[in-house]
Parts: structure tokens; sequence; C-alpha cells
């Protein structure tokens, strides 16, 4: 009996342990983006450092999106035909792929890549600058780190991936066009025929919040990495590691959700 | 003009960690113009102390008056404008990695003065030349200095808007006695060169051979207290059991 007391009071502060961890992580998660907010608003404002990370980010992932984007473009293609051939809807290929690389391949893709490669870049720079004492240096100096470090990083980011996400579609239409037309033999014409009447102006603008949404959050969750690592390099492995799983769980998690409220309100 | 023979004024300064007190009530002033060095156990509470003199932490407790200012009538944003008053030395320099000497440098003046290219690169010359370093780095990455090297430039980009405080923790520990013997030298050279605009040296140390030279008071830490304070000739014969044992180690 006794034994049984001790082990179920033992389940339960654990539980009760992970519990005061999970809600004191996302108090300090939500109180970081919520001083980033903050200081994105205060001069000076850090022009220089947002183009520069603009320009990292999107050198460091250009091409990467255009690879992954010709190639979802193609064999999504290829499946769809697949299936559409067997009830001669060969029609519909075009405005379907269109559709998909608009409104989820596009942006999630793309969320995911730079969750993999700029969320973790993210993570390593300020995380290296965090054990290094660089940030108290910063801070020391009278410059807010937040707004130095996590400023930049956050609005370049959010504004680069909607452009990346674009770019992901353009290539991806090429893909799909070319394997279409030259592999799978559809006429040109009929590639195109039903686009107007399946896609609006509306499917492309739900691709952008979206990719717009993921990129804000992959660059707070990558930066709050970098700025919780304690201890020495295997801190910044850690965090680094972190900020990649948790920037791609959330771009598929949220993708859901701001899809069922984006079909409501658009 | 307020003159005040005190740069820093801890007045009953209480520190929790939750739980922990780590700094328990501590009575402590430090004079200004001098070299004052902070000695104690680890885990005493140094560096949270150095961080309260910086406005980094807030007192749970009890004052913090810098330069005859209370830090906590401050707001943020003047709080980190007085930081410009301060200049620090971290244990490793802490340079940006992606900076080069002259940008390191010349960071602050960036930040806080209007000056043109011209007038940094001039000033940063005058601060190379102040810690014994030569031109030649100017344009290197800190990964391609010395530690010694990054201690000066450190202590340079710490000098470049001449500070009235200048701050050290721990600025020899993990050294070789080489270089250590030349952080301590550019210390006690740094303090002279600013005595006669009446620069406040702080120095978080181990090394007592060292503290003894360079110090004109010394105070001791213990359990986030402060149990000795003394003009250097007089701490070496202090009968503090505690600061005896520290200095026997
Ligand atoms: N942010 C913090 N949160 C919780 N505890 C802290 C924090 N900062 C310091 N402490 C605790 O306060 C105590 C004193 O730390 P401090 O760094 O001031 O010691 P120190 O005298 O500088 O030691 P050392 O010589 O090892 O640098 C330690 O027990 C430390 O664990
Ligand atoms: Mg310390």
């Amino acid at each position: 009996m006794n034994f049984l007391t001790k082990y179920f009071k033992a389940q339960i502060e654990k539980l009760g342990a992970s519990i005061l961890d999970v809600v004191g992580g996302l108090g300090r998660f939500s109180n970081f983006a919520f001083l980033c907010m903050y200081w994105m608003f205060k001069r000076p404002f850090r022009t220089k450092l947002g183009w520069e990370q603009f320009y990292f980010i999107g050198n460091k992932s250009i091409f990467i999106v255009a690879l992954t984007a010709a190639f979802s473009g193609m064999v999504m293609t290829y499946q769809t035909y697949l299936g559409f051939t067997l009830i001669s809807a060969d029609g519909f290929l075009g405005p379907i792929v269109a559709l998909a690389l608009a409104k989820e391949l596009g942006p999630v893709f793309t969320g995911l890549i730079i969750a993999g490669r700029c969320g973790a870049a993210m993570a390593a720079q300020i995380g290296t600058m965090k054990v290094t004492e660089q940030v108290d240096a910063l801070e020391v100096m009278g410059i807010s780190s937040h707004q130095y470090l996590a400023v930049p990083r956050i609005l370049a980011t959010t504004f680069m991936m909607p452009i990346l996400s674009t770019i992901f579609l353009l290539v991806g239409s090429v893909g799909s066009y070319v394997v279409g037309t030259k592999v799978l033999q559809i006429d040109g014409d009929l590639y195109f025929s039903q686009l107007g009447v399946f896609m609006f102006i509306s499917d492309i603008f739900q691709g952008l919040i979206k990719a717009t949404v993921f990129g804000y959050l992959i660059a707070v969750i990558g930066t709050y990495q970098g700025f919780s690592v304690k201890g020495g390099a295997d801190g910044v492995g850690k965090a680094t590691n972190l900020a990649v799983v948790w920037g791609m769980v959330m771009v598929l998690i949220v993708d859901y959700f701001l899809t069922s409220f984006l079909v409501l309100i658009l | 003009m307020e003159t005040n023979e005190y740069a820093i004024e801890f007045s009953h300064l209480i520190k929790n960690f939750g739980e922990h007190r780590v700094l328990d009530g501590v009575d402590f002033k430090i004079h200004k113009g001098k070299i004052t060095t902070i000695l104690g156990f680890s885990g005493a509470g140094k560096s949270t102390l150095l961080k309260h003199i910086l406005g980094l932490l807030h007192p749970s407790s009890g004052v913090v008056r810098v330069l005859g200012k209370d830090l906590s009538q401050l707001s943020e944003f003047s709080l980190r404008e007085f930081r410009q008053k301060f200049g620090m030395l971290f244990q490793y320099a802490a340079l940006f990695d992606s900076k080069t000497t002259f940008e390191n440098i010349a960071f602050p003046l960036v930040e806080f003065t209007k000056n043109s290219y011209d007038q940094n690169m001039e000033r940063v010359k005058e601060l190379l030349d102040a810690v014994g370093l030569h031109e030649r780095t100017l344009h290197r990455l800190p990964s391609e200095l010395s530690g010694g090297m990054r201690k000066r430039v450190g202590l340079a980009r710490a000098l470049a808007l001449k500070p009235e405080i200048i701050l050290y923790d721990e600025p020899t520990t993990g050294l070789d006695p080489i270089t250590t013997k030349m952080v301590n030298d550019l210390i006690l050279e740094t303090a002279v060169r600013g005595r006669e605009r009446q620069m406040t040296s702080v120095i978080i140390s181990h090394d007592i051979a060292a503290t003894f030279r360079i110090s004109d008071y010394v105070a001791f830490l213990d359990h986030g207290k402060m149990v000795e304070h003394l003009p250097v000739e007089e701490f070496k014969k202090s009968q503090h059991p505690l600061v005896r044992r520290f200095m026997e180690l």
C-alpha cells in the first residue's frame, strides 16, 4: 500500500513537473515574442541589418526552393495525371496542380525548407553569441539584443517567405507544364483552359498569408532558441536542433488551423 | 556641480533568485577614480553584484547608486543610455566575431556618436595605440587574433566612449602567466591614463598577487555579504578568518 501511494505520488509529481515545464516554456516564449514586437517599433530601426538578413535568407534558400518546387510540380502532375486520365479529366490537371502549389505545397514546403536552413542558422548564430557573451556585450553597451539580433531576422523572414513561396509556385508550375505537355502529351491549350475557372486571386492570396505567418513563426522560434541557449557548444547544438524541429512542426500544425480559418474568411 | 567621492554605492542590497538568496544585504561603497578589486570564492555573488552596477539585474530590495543616480529611478530607456558611461571587459573579450578589429572598436562610436568614418578611424587608431596593438590588426577578424590580442581589442572597445567606470569580470582567468601579466599591466596603465578624468575601475578577480599589485582598495564578498573592504595595504593584514583562508589558498 505504502509502495503504491509512493508510486502514484511520484507519477503525479512527474506529470505536474512536465506540465509546469510546458507552461513555463510557453510563457517564456510568448514573453519573448512580445518583447520582439515591442522592440520592432522602437527607434533606431535596424534597416541595414534587416536587409542583410533578407539577402542572407534569400541567398541561402532560393536555389533549394526552386529545385524542390520544380520536382514537386513535376511529380504532382504525374500522379494527378494517372488518376485523372482514367476518368478523362485531363483538362483539370493544370488548375489542380496550380491550386495545390499556391495554397499548400508552396507555403508549406518553403516553410519546411526555411525552418531547416534559416531557423537553424538563427539559433546557431545567436546561441553562439550568447555563450561567448556577445549578447551581454550588446546589453552592457545599452543596445537591446532583441532589437539588434532578433527583430531584423524576424522581419526579414516574414517578408522573404511570401516571395520564396511565390517563386515556388512559379517554378513548380513550369515544372508541371513541362511534364504535362512534353512527357504526358497533354495539349498546351487544354492545360490552361480551365485555369481561370478554378483558380482565383484569393487562392494565391491565401498562400501568401500562410507563407507570411510561417515566416514569422519560424524566425521567432529560431531566435528564441538562440537566446535560450545555456552552457557551451552542446547547448548551441541542442538549440539548433530544437529550432528546426519546432519550426517544422509548427508549420504543419499552424497550416491546418490557418487553412480552416482562411476558408471561412476568404 | 555635485561632487561625490564614491562612484558606486550599495545599501542593503538583497537579491533573490527564487528561493535562493545570492546577495544578502550588501553595504559597500566604491571610491571614485580608484581601482577596487572584489575577491571571493566561486558562487559568492560577484558577477551578480557586477550586473547590479550595470542595471542588468534589479535588486530584490535595497538601493544601488551609480555616479549619484539611484538606478531604480531610471526608466528602461534612460538606463540603457546611462550604460554608455560604462566600459566592460569580458572574460573572453566577447568580441563580435563577424566584425573586424576596427568594426569592433568603432562599434560604440557608430552606435552612439555622429562621427564620420574618418573621425572613427582616428579614434580607433588612438585606442589601438593605447592598448598596444599594431595597425596591422585593424582589418582582422577575432578568429585571426590571439587570446591576448583579443583582450586588448576588447579593452579598446570598452574605452571607446571614454567611460567613467570600467568593469572587469575575471580579466585574467584562463590566460597563461605571460598574458596574465600583460593584461594586469594593461589594467593598471588604463587606470593611470584615466586618472585625470576620475575613471573608476572595478575588477572581479581570483588572482591575489595581481590584486595586491594593482588595486587601491580590496573587498571580500562571501555568501552575498561584503565581509571586508579596506585599502590594499590594510587588506593584506586583515585578520578575517575567511580572508586569511582565501589568501592562503
Ligand atoms: N540568473 C540567475 N538565476 C538563478 N541563479 C543565479 C543566477 N545568476 C546567478 N545565480 C546564482 O547565484 C550564485 C552566485 O553567482 P555569481 O555568478 O554571482 O557568482 P560568482 O561569485 O561570480 O562566482 P564565479 O567566481 O564562479 O564567477 C550562484 O549560486 C548562481 O547559481
Ligand atoms: Mg562570476
